[in-house]
């Protein structure tokens, strides 16, 4: 570029940039741009012509002056005509005024092309250079319409100047960029990566650039760049650092190219060809080698060229992840630089060090460097640093060290810098959940974390600890005692109150035992935090107290006058009036019994990925949380399958669910499943259909004392729904009802006219599949109870009946209904009951059931009876299911594999994927499927996870012989089931039977 | 309730901040310099919302005056104080400049002390200030002065203090006026309005009682004689808080106890009734592209005995001019590149007169497609009379302890109406 000399300089510029300097506030700067304005615009009227210079200074001064941020309004055609000059100065601020004034849509647009190819065909380098500078700073559509043909050619032309192919390929980049799909791609492509045998190592450098952002896009057609690129990288590697003359930098050879290089490389997957391989290490060892090497110099630019080459080169070994010993080494290099003294290098070595945490090779040798971590982790002064190393101790975690780490990241935290401790707490949270040996230290993990930065607590944090505590019964009494000691501290943080209202309201039981904690303690402990706590809080605590009342009976009293008092049924809240206004009524009205099920125990939440991890990941973006369980799933064995959450690609997509959300989830089955309603977030009142159900027969004659019953605990029930802050009010009723349909169509779908529009309960009838013995069905009144025994086709059933009242039923009948074809298929006999149950007393039935063939529907229990001289009417699905006349078989690999084959015929097989609903425990499963009737084969299937049984279904017309294969997927938390029998039919109800049982 | 209060030079550095309120942060100082000072676009609204904060500002000279507030104040009381505050630091060191500021700002901290507690606004009569905020040392002050200054203060009559003595009773009085209009190019008035002040200077010994009278229309017509003296009707008025106000109310008479020095009685509008002193005549007519003649007329209409002074006609000029040719019969007229404008002054000129300007514009052709808005072309004057038409019929001081009585009194009444906007479109 010819350097503007001495008397080029332009004085009125120089002025006028100084006069506005000086100026002292902004309006006497506006009237010194006014006037400037009006002399240009009298010079530019002026009819006289002017010459070159004076245009290049007025130009340049309305150039400054739209800097300023000032509208200029004219001066473009003078700006146009100075293009057209032949002097470089001219020409040159002709140019830097349109880069920067033009806007596409002028009129000039025509003129300003017709200029750029005038100096684009001119064959003087100074003025292509210029004309392509000009294309690459507008960028616009334009301009690519116009020139995206004849830059490409430029570039490729053979006799074009070495210079001013870099600025082509520099232009040709900017142009794929902002308008790709104008630029043609032919077969100057090809031609173009040849360019990085180039001789001159500029055009190579900016080839290489622009190849890069060609081969992301199309990396089949820049295939051949990569033997290429390894040939040129090596002789540059390999070469003493005097070669290259201009292009050596401190020492270093070429190191902008060098990078560029190795990033192009990591496009592509490592080269197939053994040869360019063994170049491409040999390279990268050299790299390594070099790093080893004393300094050539002591100067910083030295260090930092030869480490921007050596960490391009340590992403490409761990791009390529396939070479183990460069990873080792690449991470010992690391290690050095952990320790290094430069601020910069360390946090480089921390953040490549995160990435090579999470490949199998490296990983063992990344979590040599520990130590060193921890110290960075204590003593870096720059918190982004730290904020690495915390990154770093996150990807290098597993079962091994868990504990060290989570205890270091804990007591960093209460000195950790504002920004990064929410960061911290959840992956603290993480961490401890995932790599929990017993289930007592984490809770004492999180409980500290709550203690130390409670605000940086996010919910989910918090929600995880109850679902976690919820689901581990052997935890579950620690919990409580933890957190009853916690709350002892006379400060603590609400969300430390959140999670031991919800806990003591579970659980409080499990420690009220011990005088020290009795439930008044207990209750008082709570209540003494109540006032200090938000909203949310305090309705939470509600929901603790009325939870309360059903686990200590002796407290009633005590927490029935802390909710009548004015400050909780005049409360301002609207939320928490009701609240209160319900419990208590719920609390004076309801039975000892309907509490019960009102109240009862939270369920098993299901298990699904982490909610704590999706806000890890929403927090940082997809892609950037590794999951170390993700990345080394082969070689972590994952023990504790009940916290098992490693992500699938469907629980991704799904991912970030709310917390309400999964509580929620139960609430629409997937089937049509029992227990639909039973958990409601923050208000824990398992209401079954079979509840809902007696609350909402107002229309059959018999309601009447249970309709009063039946307002506040529906209204309980949508009060429950407003709760849950964020769902869709009436989604709980709603799904309720339309269960109830659905029960009512599958069971009686041509009822007899005349009969008692009873709804069927069934919600304990899966739970039958399984087992012969247990409660069946429950309400304020009545238990059903069941014992059952079954031999080949036949089966004999005892059915209790327990009167939960004190007064006597009268005209008590229970009859058993085989609807419709079911009166075919199975043969069941009720011998007559007493009419009459006294209050308290059990009255037992007896019923002989007779398979006759193979049968999808079950009976239904009717039962009639008169209490208070109000006549109930209740009916229940008897759990008679086909599997219940299974005859295990005994059978040895061989034979059940040609077995398997024999039953190959397509309608035989039924194939069933789905997702666990339980914990996905073998000895539970292995219960199940012996539970099922059929026989556990053990040693059959090659994969020992996998369940493989066989029995023969008995009928009395005929036997039905039946395999079974379950393979689990942990990692998925799916199932798939198998089944194949020698009926279709069969296969098809035994598989929707067994698969609700997973 | 006004949370803080920040003084800043043009450069927008702070030189005054008093903070009232928890509820403003230092963050508020910087907000309101990034948002209105160094602002990309000239801020115009007195009022600035940024980020639930209200700023109210005042610029006097270079120097930015800035109430702050977090609540939802009377904006009218947060410029009445403010405006308050300028008067009280000119009666106190003159003029309102940085260095000034700077030179005084232990006695500014004293006197925001003083006038705004908590955010509220307490005594700002200068008068009383005065006399337990001096700018000399603290002469140290007896009890008996320091409980009378406080008996004074809290008292009855705070703006004046007993004992005041003067060999020659005098009362300077002043009836200033600035009349604003816009008129359309037909010669239209489309609204026009004058805002006066009457201030008066009061060296008066003992504790006299006042009474103003003028040419009030309610009080002209009560008395019956109407058709003698031409009369005013006055949109709104607004007093010192001398002035009793259960009087006025009753009887529409102006009487108080004047405090000792300079202050402003009384603050008034009409907008009925104007003598607009001027009519500016303009005919723009566009010649091409490139060209623009314009010729402006102007018109005096007051008595021809009476002398207009410091006459200033400002016509814009497009803002593509590139030359500009002036011809004027009568003062001077100069083409203002800097302020895009014509500027036309004469010295004097008498009542019923006219004068003309006419210049011709060159433009240049651009290729920016927006007309030209042609701004209203605007006037400044000085006449020394009352183009509301008030006129002071009587002010009458009566002081029974002392002997003196009303003819003792030297008065002096002076008019002058100024312009305030005055703009004619064109």
């Amino acid at each position: 570029m010819p350097a503007v000399s001495k008397g080029d300089g332009m004085r009125g510029l120089a002025v006028f940039i100084s006069d506005i300097r000086n100026c002292k506030s902004k309006e006497a700067e506006i009237k010194r741009i006014n006037k400037e304005l009006a002399n240009i615009r009298s010079k530019f009227k002026g009819d006289k012509a002017l010459d070159g210079y004076s245009k290049k200074k007025y130009v340049c001064k309305l150039l400054f002056i739209f800097l300023l941020g000032h509208d200029i309004d004219f001066g473009h055609m003078e700006a146009v005509n100075l293009l057209s000059s032949n002097k470089y100065t001219e020409k040159q601020i002709g140019y830097l005024f349109i880069s920067v004034l033009v806007n596409s849509n002028s009129d000039l647009i025509r003129l300003i092309n017709n200029a750029i190819k005038n100096d684009l065909s001119s064959r003087n380098p100074t003025f292509m250079n210029l004309a392509l500078h000009c294309i690459a700073n507008v960028g616009s559509r334009e301009m690519a319409e116009a020139f995206a043909a004849e830059v490409p050619r430029i570039l490729v032309a053979g006799d074009t100047m070495d210079s001013v192919k870099q600025s082509a390929a520099l232009c040709l980049l900017r142009l794929n960029r902002t308008s790709p799909d104008l630029v043609p791609m032919g077969e100057w492509t090809a031609r173009v990566v040849h360019l990085l045998n180039d001789q001159h190592l500029g055009v190579v450098t900016a080839a290489t650039s622009l190849i890069t952002t060609l081969a992301q896009k199309n990396p089949d057609d820049f295939k051949t760049s990569v033997s290429l690129a390894v040939a040129r990288l090596s002789r540059i590697v390999t070469s003493a650092s005097t070669d290259l003359q201009d292009y050596t930098y401190y020492f270093v050879a070429a190191p902008w190219l060098s990078v560029k290089l190795l990033r192009l490389l990591q496009c592509y997957p490592p080269p197939e060809d053994a040869a360019i391989r063994g170049r491409l290490t040999e390279c990268l060892e050299t790299i390594l080698n070099k790093a080893q090497e004393p300094p050539k110099s002591k100067k910083v630019q030295h260090s930092n060229a030869k480490n921007a080459v050596l960490f391009e080169a340590i992403s490409l070994i761990i791009h390529h992840d396939s070479e183990p010993t460069l990873l080792v080494r690449a991470c010992n290099q690391l290690g050095q630089f952990l320790q290094h003294r430069e601020t910069n290098l360390r946090y480089l070595a921390l953040e490549s060090m995160c990435t090579l945490a999470s490949s199998e090779f490296s990983h063992e040798a990344v979590k040599t460097h520990i130590e060193t971590v921890i110290n960075a982790l204590k003593t870096e002064r720059d918190v982004s640093v730290r904020q690495r190393a915390v990154d770093l101790l996150y990807a290098m975690c597993d079962r091994s060290n868990a504990k060290q780490i989570v205890a270091e990241m804990l007591s960093y935290l209460e000195t950790a810098d504002y920004s990064i401790r929410e960061e911290i707490v959840l992956k603290v949270a993480i961490l401890a959940e995932k790599y929990a040996v017993d289930y007592t230290w984490y809770v004492d993990t999180i409980l500290n974390l709550i203690r130390i930065a409670g605000d940086y607590v996010s919910e989910e944090v918090w929600y995880r600890v109850i679902q976690i505590v919820i689901n581990r019964d052997d935890v579950q009494g620690y919990a409580a005692k933890t957190v009853f000691e916690a709350l002892q501290a006379p400060a603590c943080h609400e969300n430390l109150v959140k999670v031991g209202g919800y806990i003591l309201g579970e659980f409080g039981n499990l420690i009220a035992g011990d005088p020290r904690s009795s439930p008044l303690i207990q209750f008082n402990l709570l209540h003494s935090k109540f006032h200090l706590c938000s909203v949310p809080t305090r309705a939470l605590l509600l929901s603790a107290y009325i939870k309360f009342i059903n686990l200590f009976p002796e407290v009633k009293g005590t927490i029935q006058e802390v909710l009548r008092s004015d400050s909780q049924l005049r409360n301002a809240d609207v939320e928490l009036q009701q609240r209160a206004v319900e419990y208590l009524r719920l609390s004076c009205i309801a039975s000892t019994d309907i509490l019960a099920t009102v109240l009862e125990e939270m369920p098993p939440f299901p298990e699904r990925e982490s909610s704590i991890l999706a806000k890890l990941k929403k927090k940082k973006g997809p892609g950037t949380v590794p999951d170390p369980e993700d990345n080394r799933k082969e070689r972590c064995a994952n023990i504790n399958g009940a916290t098992n959450h490693s992500s699938t690609t469907a629980n991704a997509k799904a991912s970030a669910p709310s917390f309400i959300g999964d509580l929620l989830a139960p609430v629409l089955p997937p089937i049509n499943r029992p227990r639909p309603v039973s958990s409601l977030s923050l208000l824990p009142t398992p209401l079954t259909p079979l509840s809902l159900q007696a609350y909402a027969m107002p229309l059959s004659p018999s309601a009447g004392s249970h309709f009063q019953v039946s307002s506040p605990a529906s209204d309980l029930l949508s009060l429950g729904s407003a709760s849950t802050l964020n769902s869709t009010p009436p989604s709980a009723p709603k799904a309720s009802a339309s269960l109830l349909v659905d029960v009512f169509s599958d069971n009686s779908p041509t009822a007899p006219i005349g009969a008692p529009a009873v709804v069927v309960a069934d919600e304990n009838f899966s739970r039958f599949v399984c087992k012969n013995n247990g409660v069946l069905f429950e309400n304020q009144l009545l238990q059903i109870g069941l014992k059952s025994e079954y031999r080949q086709n036949l089966g004999r059933m005892y059915v209790f009946y327990g009167n939960k009242t004190s007064t006597q039923f009268h005209n008590f009948t229970a009859s058993v209904v085989c609807q419709d074809g079911l009166n075919s298929q199975l043969n069941v006999h009720a011998k007559p009951a007493d009419p009459m149950v006294e209050g308290g007393a059990q009255l037992q039935q007896t019923l002989n059931i007779e398979c006759l063939s193979d049968f999808v529907e079950a009976p239904v229990l009717n039962i009639q009876f008169r209490y208070g001289g109000i006549l109930q009417n209740i009916s229940v699905k008897l759990p008679v299911t086909l599997n219940k006349f299974f005859q295990p078989t005994e059978m040895g690999s061989q034979d059940f594999f040609q077995r398997w084959k024999q039953l190959g015929a397509p309608q035989q097989e039924v194939q069933k994927i789905f997702k666990a609903m339980y914990s996905m425990d073998s000895e539970v499963t292995k219960a199940k499927i012996i539970g099922f009737g059929v026989a556990l084969l053990d040693g059959v299937d090659p994969n020992p996870s996998n369940f493989v049984g066989a029995g023969v279904i008995h009928t009395k017309t005929s036997q039905v012989g039946c395999l079974i294969r379950l393979e689990p997927n942990a990692q998925a938390q799916m199932y798939r089931l198998t089944l194949r029998t020698s009926r279709d039919t069969v296969s098809q109800r035994l598989c929707d039977l067994l698969s609700d049982q997973f | 309730m006004i949370g803080g209060l920040f003084i800043y030079n043009h450069k927008g550095e702070v030189l005054i901040s008093r903070v009232y309120r928890d509820d403003i942060g230092r963050n508020a100082v910087d907000a309101f310099r990034v948002n209105v000072i160094h602002a990309r676009q000239q801020v115009r609204s007195p009022v600035t919302n940024i980020a639930r904060t209200s700023f109210f500002h005042v610029k006097r000279s270079n120097i930015w005056l800035a109430a702050v507030t977090k609540q939802n104040v009377n904006a009218a009381m947060v410029f009445e104080f403010l405006y308050k505050m300028c008067d009280v630091m000119t009666a106190y060191f003159g003029k309102i400049s940085e260095e000034n500021i700077k030179n005084n700002f232990v006695l500014i901290y004293e006197l925001l002390d003083e006038i705004l507690d908590f955010g509220y606004p307490q005594n700002s009569e200068t008068g009383a200030l005065k006399t337990f905020i001096t700018q000399q040392g603290i002469k140290s002050q007896t009890k008996e002065e320091q409980s009378q200054i406080t008996s004074q203060v809290t008292g009855q009559i705070g703006w004046r203090r007993e004992g005041i003595k003067y060999r020659r009773n005098e009362l300077f009085l002043d009836v200033l006026e600035s009349v604003n209009l816009l008129m359309s190019p037909q010669g239209q008035v489309l609204s026009a309005h004058v805002s006066g002040r009457v201030v008066m200077k009061s060296y008066l010994s003992g504790m006299p009682e006042c009474k103003f009278g003028m040419n009030d229309k309610i009080v002209i017509d009560k008395q019956g004689k109407g058709d003698a003296t031409v009369s005013i009707a006055i949109d709104d008025c607004t007093f010192h808080q001398c002035v009793r106000l259960s009087k006025f109310d009753s009887e529409r008479s102006i009487s108080f106890i004047p405090p000792d020095g300079e202050y402003e009685l009384m603050r008034y509008r009409t907008t009925k009734d104007i003598i607009l002193p001027f009519r500016v005549i303009p005919l723009v007519r566009e010649v091409g592209r490139t060209k623009l003649e314009v010729k402006v007329v102007i018109k005096s209409n007051f008595k021809p005995s009476l002398l207009a002074q410091k006459i200033e006609v400002r016509i814009p000029t497009p803002l593509n001019t590139s030359g500009v040719q002036v011809i004027c019969m009568k003062g001077k007229a100069k083409y203002k590149a800097s302020e895009n404008a014509i500027v036309w002054k004469i010295k004097r000129m008498a009542g019923m007169k006219e004068s003309q300007i006419s210049a011709e514009i060159e433009l240049l052709p651009t290729n920016d497609k927006k007309k030209w808005a042609r701004p209203p072309i605007s006037m400044n004057f000085e006449v020394p009379f009352a183009p509301s038409g008030l006129k002071v019929r009587y002010l009458k001081v009566f002081e029974p302890k002392l002997n003196y009585s009303d003819h003792d009194v030297i008065k002096w009444v002076r008019y002058i109406g100024r312009s305030g906007i005055y703009e004619t479109r064109c």
